[in-house]
């Protein structure tokens, strides 16, 4: 049925592979950016076929594995090649591919000159086919595979100017903070691996037979330890409190690496990990709590630093913890599809806007390098009044910004709502449903506030550098704006295919097909959620989620208003904010100085362990045992050379020796 | 007067083997009307007929066919070892070219001999009787000697041939009393016949007649493996022989040692397995560490790989004490493994050498990194797989034999090896020390890259690399194979 779906990782590969090594000889940018953009092409191609194949199945059957090949046996365990098609994958490898393909088309043009453009495109592709294994591996390894290749492709284009210091520390810090997430993810493996088949026989690391088995589960216990493992993988990867600080470092990349990998595919994997194992993590209350809180403190926490940012892609990237956070919090409050919806939502509104930024960036770097002038090109403060310099970068930015500021009729207003609408109505967390609810509210408007802000202090207003820089301002090469409107098209319209069932109703009873399409994949989460819910499933009236419905789009509207207010009504405003509460302003503007605490608390006492074991313990006691074992066998090594004398006679009077000795001992034992 | 009945004779077991004997013996004859420049077609079409004689062995995977009276079968464990042994001579043959031209000794009867240790090996592989094995075992070593002493010129090499005639001319005496006095004991040379007897007694190990048989063969088989402490003619004629020979002798011999051993213990001395596990555990010990402990001090690269070869024995007897399938089909995927990986780093010694290889030591391959990047990247797997490291062939082949040996409840035994696996790190990293970290001394001007060589080598990296990242394809069949014997 779907044999080919092989093919999927298949090409990005073949792609890396002839980038990747003959890249340095084919030169020709067009050639090489055409390569990686084809091979992901026919990804999206197969792509689709496959999601069209399984629409065409009745819903209880949408469930393959493909396997390719055993990778490798051993006693009881069991690990194939092999690919899981879903709903759930299926949404995703559309994601990815569609996406993806769209960045890469864009690339073209941005990394346009670059040194090592051949580099870039096959860590790209590597990239797309490691990010691919992710989320079709149909089990635990695979998808770990996945899960570290996705993170070296981070730390290598996160890196990709290594000649700059911060670019190449960026790229470290990013790579350590995962690590600290993949033991997590590790020791949850392990641990689930290891309980299901010591306690019920069931020795599989495949996720469909785990979710067969999965009524085996104790509820909490145990399976509160595994999910609690798991999560902790998913915050380093999808940068959640407390591994998120290397994503706005992160941004030292490329800008379409930070759209594709710190926006749309990469960081979503956390949210797709938890979705794929939903199963597990509805037998633990208490980690869905720890993730629902997580969600919601990390969405409120980012959102209130991108608040004070000057730099354009660092908002954004606080933009998409804060997002990410949304995705957790939903996730969290057991609402998977509406976590997912979120997922792809954003991937659109948020690709768009990074790829904006790039394109306002490229723009700005272009002009102030004509003058001469070193002023940062990413600094919002220098930009301003662009809007009429590149209408259509503008227009789609605004489509976007409307998208995640969750304005009704856009996307990010379905799946944001959606979400809200959960965290509060959910049956898992009792009382504690109302304090999320506030959070995700607050963090919407506080959303709403940023980005308009961005969108204000870059399009609006005067062109705040120099009048000569200015006229060198220009709108980006088609092959940088089509992806764009690709992308703002997505975010007006992506939505429509998961209208809440309040809407719906309304207008004559739509049903919400994407929430319908991924039930096959949730639905025995949710029968053991109504069963075992622990607070009753309660039953709100329409009235209240209208109510919420409204005031969350009112506390929108709010922050877009006060963003107005501030920065183009009253320019001044702002300065005088900071002049006032100065303390208050270098908390926020500083990350609450997140990063220096950790400083302090791990890596500087990590640093004074390391020197401690490398001097005293690692110089003395290690590297003396070592180099005293390797004497002794060296010494032995000596010997038996000395017996290795050359002559025949020697060696036979060896073997001779040998076989009395067998005999000898055998026969008179 | 009793009529001798003469059995009715099935030739499909022996047809790969009969096809190779009439090749080699044509290209003998022909090889006089070839001139002397010209000696390289008879590789040439010895290669294909490498291929063509696969294909036969293929072509008759899954059957189990008996023949002459029981002397010699076609069963899948067979075809296995016949496609390793044909594998290492075709590579064998490829990178024999340009040495011999380099070498001036590029004498046409180095491929039909070739073809003849071939014949011998599959011999070994498919004999099930003892007879059968032996006429094998002779056939091989006989061409064996010659072909370690093939580069007349070179006094190295004709120490190397005499040498290793002499040696193995005293393990051949005590592989044959084995033998003899097995018969002794049970009145049968024919594989299940002894097995019949074996099952019949009570307490097998208690007929001193058949234990010393068997104990005896033993012997014999551990010097063709290179086993400590029948190993000492290793280093010797590995240095000495023309460096493709050895890259050839190094895992064909080697693997038909191991087929027939196999055969014959699992087969005729299964009810006696805890006496030879016993056995095998201290040999296996014995060889991993002398031949690792020796590597460490050679400077000397053929002689290194040689020691090396004889850890890598080790690793299989590992295999071998276990006796258990993973353990046994570790073997024999380890010898395929070991196979691509080793007769790959012999090539690239090979094109790394100047004429009567002045240059053998691990110092001249300092900054070969810089200077070839390809070939040094191809070395480097080659040794990466040696030393057991992932994803390469040389790791799945270790994790499976030790696996064996853990589930036969051998843990020290596995501890020891992946102790020694781990110290013989140490002399294949050096090697990549020089390529990599140390400046160029020489300027590899004289290397040259013909296509029958470049053509070993893909093959070697390709297997070195599927077999590490895809290992069932070819376990699978390991496992099916020793199932049947």
């Amino acid at each position: 049925m779907f044999d080919n779906v092989w093919l999927i990782p298949l090409f990005p590969l073949l792609g890396f592979l002839i980038n990747g090594l003959l890249g340095k000889k084919i030169k020709n940018e067009t050639v090489i950016g055409g390569i990686g953009a084809f091979a992901v092409l026919c990804s999206f191609a197969v792509s689709c076929m496959t999601i069209l194949k399984l629409l065409s199945l009745p819903g209880e059957e949408r469930l393959a594995n493909v396997k390719v090949f055993t990778w490798m046996t051993c006693g009881n365990f069991n690990a194939d090649i092999a690919f899981l098609i879903d709903p759930l994958s299926c949404v995703m490898i559309m994601i990815v591919t569609g996406v993806g393909f769209l960045i890469h088309i864009y690339s073209i043009g941005y990394m346009h000159g670059e040194e090592g453009f051949y580099r870039f495109f096959a860590y790209l592709n590597l990239f797309m086919f490691s990010m691919l294994l992710l989320v079709l591996g149909n089990n635990l390894l695979l998808m770990f595979v996945g899960w570290e290749g996705v993170g070296l492709c981070s730390y290598l284009l996160i890196g990709y100017y290594f000649h700059k210091k911060s670019a190449g520390d960026a790229g470290k810090k990013a790579f350590v903070m995962n690590r600290v997430g993949d033991f997590g993810f590790l020791l949850g493996a392990f641990t689930l691996y290891w309980f299901m088949g010591h306690n019920f026989n069931v020795w599989t690391i495949q996720f469909t037979e785990l979710g067969k088995n999965a009524h085996l589960l104790p509820t909490g216990g145990v399976v509160t330890v595994i999910t609690l493992c798991f999560f902790l993988g998913a915050t380093g990867k999808s940068a959640q409190i407390p591994l998120y600080t290397w994503l706005p470092d992160a941004m030292e990349g490329p800008t379409p690496v930070s759209a594709l990998i710190h926006a749309a595919t990469m960081v979503t994997a956390g949210v797709y990990m938890i979705g794929r194992m939903n199963f597990l993590f509805i037998r633990s209350p208490e980690t869905l709590m720890v993730i629902a809180v997580i969600g919601a403190c990390t969405a409120l926490f980012a959102a209130t630093i991108g608040t004070a940012q000057n730099d354009i892609k660092r908002v954004l990237a606080y933009s998409t913890v804060s997002q990410l956070g949304y995705m957790f919090l939903a996730m969290g409050s057991g609402a998977f599809a509406a976590g997912i919806f979120h997922l792809m939502t954003h991937a659109f509104f948020k690709a768009c806007l990074f790829l904006g930024s790039g394109a306002v960036i490229h723009s700005m770097h272009h002009a102030l390098h004509h003058v001469h002038s070193h002023d940062d090109a990413q600094d919002m403060r220098n930009m301003g009044g662009l809007k009429s310099k590149m209408p259509l970068t503008f227009l789609t930015f605004l489509l976007a910004t409307i998208a995640i500021a969750g304005i009704p009729g856009f996307s990010g207003f379905f799946s944001k709502d959606e979400i809200l609408w959960q965290a509060f109505a959910n049956p898992h967390h009792g009382q504690l449903n109302y304090l999320l609810w506030g959070m995700g509210a607050v963090a919407a408007g506080l959303t709403a506030f940023y980005m308009f802000r961005l969108v204000f202090m870059t399009f609006f207003g005067e062109c705040r550098i120099t009048p000569k820089a200015k006229d060198h301002l220009h709108e980006s090469p088609m092959v940088i704006v089509i992806p764009l409107i690709v992308l703002a098209g997505l975010s007006v319209v992506g939505g429509y295919i998961g209208i809440p069932k309040l809407l719906g109703d309304l207008f004559g009873g739509i049903p919400n097909y994407f929430e319908h399409y991924l039930e096959p994949v949730f639905r025995l989460s949710e029968e053991y959620m109504a069963e075992h819910a622990a607070h009753g499933v309660a039953h709100h009236s329409v009235a209240l989620e209208w109510g919420l419905m409204g005031t969350s789009v009112v506390i929108a509207l709010i922050g877009i208003g006060i963003a107005f207010a501030l920065y183009v009504v009253n320019t001044s405003i702002p300065a005088k904010f900071t002049a006032t509460f100065p303390a208050l302003h270098r908390a926020v503007y500083n990350k609450w100085y997140i990063d220096e605490l950790y400083d302090y608390v791990f890596v500087n006492p990590c640093k004074a362990l390391g020197r401690f074991l490398w001097k005293g313990f690692d110089v003395v006691v290690v590297d003396g045992v070592v180099n005293g074992v390797a004497k002794v066998v060296m010494s032995f090594g000596g010997i038996i050379r000395y017996m290795q004398s050359g002559f025949v006679y020697d060696y036979s009077w060896s073997m001779a020796f040998g076989v009395v000795v067998i005999l000898g001992y055998y026969l008179f034992k | 007067m009793d009529m001798i009945t003469i059995p009715a004779v099935n030739m499909t077991p022996i047809m790969p083997e009969i096809f190779l004997s009439v090749l080699a013996m044509a290209l003998l004859l022909i090889n006089v009307f070839v001139p002397s420049g010209q000696k390289s077609y008879i590789g040439y079409i010895s290669f294909i007929g490498v291929i063509a004689a696969a294909v036969l062995v293929g072509t008759g995977w899954g059957m189990h066919v008996e023949s002459f009276n029981g002397a010699v079968v076609q069963d899948n464990f067979a075809s296995f070892f016949k496609m390793i042994f044909l594998l290492a001579a075709g590579l064998a043959i490829l990178i024999s070219d340009q040495y011999m031209v380099r070498e001036e000794c590029n004498h046409g009867e180095l491929y039909p001999l070739i073809l003849f240790t071939v014949v011998g090996m599959m011999l070994m592989a498919a004999g099930t009787d003892l007879m059968t094995i032996f006429l094998g075992l002779e056939v091989m070593s006989v061409s064996l000697y010659v072909l370690a002493g093939f580069n007349r010129e070179n006094r190295k090499s004709n120490e190397a041939g005499l040498k290793y005639f002499l040696l193995g001319a005293f393990s051949t005496g005590f592989l044959l009393y084995g033998m003899a006095l097995t018969y002794g004991a049970t009145g049968s040379t024919r594989i299940a016949d002894i097995a019949t007897f074996a099952a019949q007694q009570s307490l097998p190990s208690s007929n001193v007649m058949l234990l010393a048989g068997m104990l005896l063969m033993i012997t014999g088989f551990a010097f063709k493996v290179a086993a400590a402490p029948f190993h000492m003619w290793t280093p010797d004629v590995y240095e000495g022989a023309p460096t493709p020979m050895t890259a050839f002798m190094s895992a064909g011999p080697k693997a038909a040692g191991f087929a027939a051993a196999l055969r014959i213990l699992l087969v005729s001395f299964s009810t006696m397995q805890a006496d030879w596990s016993q056995l095998f555990w201290v040999l296996a010990v014995l060889t991993m560490t002398v031949g690792n402990i020796t590597a460490l001090r050679q400077d000397n690269i053929k002689r290194m790989l040689a020691y090396s070869s004889i850890a890598h024995a080790g690793y299989c007897l590992v295999g071998f004490t276990a006796g258990n399938p993973t353990g046994t089909a570790g073997i024999m995927f380890y010898m395929l493994s070991y196979t691509f990986m080793n007769i790959g780093a012999f090539a690239i010694i090979v094109l790394v050498g100047k004429k009567g290889e002045p240059n053998g030591n691990v110092m001249d391959f300092a900054g070969f990194g810089f200077k070839h990047p390809a070939l040094a990247v191809a070395m480097s797997i080659f040794l990466f797989s040696l030393a057991g490291m992932p994803p390469t062939a040389g790791f799945i082949g270790k994790f499976y034999l030790f696996s064996g040996a853990i589930q036969k409840g051998y843990i020290w035994l596995a501890v020891i090896g992946v102790l020694n696996s781990a110290a013989s790190v140490y002399y294949y990293l050096r090697v990549m020390v020089y390529m990599y970290m140390k400046e160029p001394t020489e300027e590899f001007d004289w290397l040259q890259v013909s296509a029958p060589i470049a053509l070993s080598l893909l093959i070697s990296v390709t297997g070195t690399l599927v077999l590490g990242v895809v290992p069932s394809i070819v376990l699978q069949y390991a496992q099916e194979a020793i199932k049947l014997i």
